[in-house]
């Protein structure tokens, strides 16, 4: 059997099928909805980062993007949601697409021109001169579409494509190709790497998965504040689950998620005095002892993590 | 087999043609009018003390750097300018002085990746020989980030030769090896040469120089004063006073 068919069968269809029967078993669909989103979001996150080197601070810009390229479809166009969930995937990639130059830039630069580029969208989105179109900072009420069974079961569709898209880039040439660009830019071009096209394309990629939760997300959730999508929790624990879980691996930010994402709602219920401080204390206590991930340790023990 | 010799024909013309190339960094001028050529099988030595331009001129020659002006000739076409991938497609490839593997992919990765972007004309079958020419096969699976210095050298050229190239720049591969990996390294150079491989070798050990050239060129800031074999250019005056300074400055 080739290794990429086992790996599909091994991953992504139990992972489907939790995902998708796991509403039968816990009432809180909403949590449930919100582990999909984060699963999502992390592995775009791992697409950019673990594979391509850029860590992408402002990584929200696309979900928001995503999100309310939906809400103008629905509001404007009368779309149906499977439309407007394409609108808003067209959105975030055409988003993407304007942020390109971006990476030219390297490291800490990147990351903070990203940040910058997730502010303004959220500002233009949130400017009350623009009530006639996006709402402002009013916020956007789609009730006429609220449908939370049948998007939750689009969320999970969403969850396979971007698990999938890993999957594809751990086991083929082309991912291979964007981890030599991302260990060495100039030795993979003369490799005979189109650098700019492989950076492109894992860019867009990350963007569209972004995008495509973010839409499903405003399908989902269907009220919202400028406020809601582009918050930069978003960024930062979709990138903090990757990398705890481990980036460049299919099943490091899948553990990241259900791990951390579990503990904070654990401690959210339990003990949310003192969240911040118990959250904080642990991250600080991975990034010191295991830079690299859960992954790393696995693999330390000799696992292949898939 | 990889590379196997073959037979050049003696009217063979360049495969590489550099007439008159000049670059500029800023007010600087690390290249002017450089003018040399390669032809298939030939092993051309490029030296000069440090900061004479043999870096940058393999850095143009590969498409790093584009230059201010002159031509640069491949197999008749010119070249100058072009993005480094689409000249190792053309059959143009280079390895690093500080050699520049992807350290978080495994020995076996690293080549994986060249041949299959590097040359429509390689396959997967090309891996086996390849770690063997190199000596890599004991250590296929380990990440590149582990090999000695000397491994990793291998490993760079090893990328550039997964792309089968005909021209290949060598830049100062000698240095920091031991004698017995030095004598290893000049007859993997100098198999390359028979198998029809045009080599530009920048080098600092001229008793490396001696092993593997066929004839050399002179850079002095800049500018080729020289061209020709080793042992003319001992005879030099204007080569020596490059390397050992005019007698009148001691």
């Amino acid at each position: 059997m080739p290794r990429s068919f086992r790996n599909t069968l091994l991953v992504l269809v139990p992972l489907v099928i939790i995902a998708a029967l796991a509403p039968s078993f816990y009432a809180n669909q909403l949590l449930l909805f919100n582990v999909i989103v984060f699963l999502a979001l992390a592995q775009g996150v791992n697409i950019i980062y673990g594979f391509t080197g850029y860590l992408p601070f402002g990584y929200v810009g696309f979900f928001g993007a995503g999100a309310y390229g939906f809400a103008l479809a629905v509001m404007h166009l009368h779309a149906g949601p499977i439309a407007a969930m394409a609108v808003g995937a067209a959105t975030s990639i055409v988003f993407g697409l304007v942020l390109t130059p971006l990476l030219r830039l390297s490291g800490p630069y990147f990351a903070i021109a990203n940040l910058a580029a997730a502010l303004a969208i959220s500002e233009i989105v949130s400017n009350p001169a623009l009530e006639s179109i996006t709402k402002g900072p009013y916020g956007v009420s789609l009730s006429g579409i609220f449908a939370p069974t049948f998007s939750y079961s689009v969320a999970v569709a969403v969850l396979a494509f971007a698990t999938g898209c890993v999957l594809y880039l751990r086991y083929s040439r082309f991912g291979l190709a964007l981890q030599a660009v991302r260990d060495d830019p100039i030795s993979a071009a003369m490799a005979g790497i189109n650098v700019v096209w492989a950076r492109t394309v894992a860019w867009l990629l990350s963007a569209l998965i972004a995008g495509l939760i973010g839409a499903n997300f405003a399908w989902y959730v269907s009220v919202f504040y400028p406020d809601n999508v582009f918050s930069p929790d978003f960024s930062i624990f979709a990138i903090v689950f990757a990398l705890f879980g481990g980036v460049a691996t299919v099943l490091g930010p899948i553990l990241g998620v259900v791990l951390l994402y579990g503990l904070y709602n654990v401690i959210g219920i339990s003990t949310p005095q003192y969240f911040q401080l118990i959250y904080g204390l642990l991250i600080m206590v991975l990034v010191l002892f295991l830079p690299n991930g859960l992954a790393s340790l696995l693999r330390r023990w000799g696992i292949h993590v898939v | 087999m990889l590379f196997d010799p073959v037979d050049i024909p003696a009217a063979a013309g360049p495969l590489l043609t550099v007439t008159n190339l000049a670059k500029k960094f800023g007010s600087f001028q690390a290249l002017e009018d450089v003018s040399f050529d390669v032809r298939p099988g030939e092993v051309l030595g490029l030296v000069g003390p440090n900061g004479s331009g043999k870096t940058t001129c393999i850095n143009v020659i590969t498409g790093l750097y584009r230059p201010n002006a002159g031509s640069i000739q491949y197999q008749g076409q010119p070249i100058g300018g072009l993005a480094p991938h689409k000249l190792a497609h053309l059959g143009i490839n280079r390895s690093f002085q500080i050699p520049k593997p992807f350290k978080s992919l495994t020995v076996r990765e690293n080549l994986e990746v060249a041949l299959k972007y590097g040359s429509k004309s390689s396959s997967p079958g090309d891996l086996a020989p390849l770690m063997d020419f190199l000596e890599l096969d004991k250590h296929a699976g380990r990440l590149a980030s582990e090999l000695t210095s000397a491994q990793q050298k291998m490993l760079d050229l090893g990328r550039a030769l997964a792309t089968r190239p005909r021209l290949l720049c060598v830049d100062e591969l000698g240095a920091g090896l031991n004698p017995a990996e030095l004598e290893q390294v000049s007859d993997r150079l100098r198999k390359l040469a028979r198998a029809g491989l045009a080599l530009l070798v920048v080098e600092h050990l001229m008793d490396f120089v001696d092993r593997v050239t066929d004839r050399l060129i002179v850079l002095s800031a800049g500018r080729d004063i020289f061209s020709g074999s080793l042992s003319q250019a001992t005879q030099n005056k204007q080569v020596v006073e490059v390397f050992l300074g005019a007698p009148d400055e001691h």
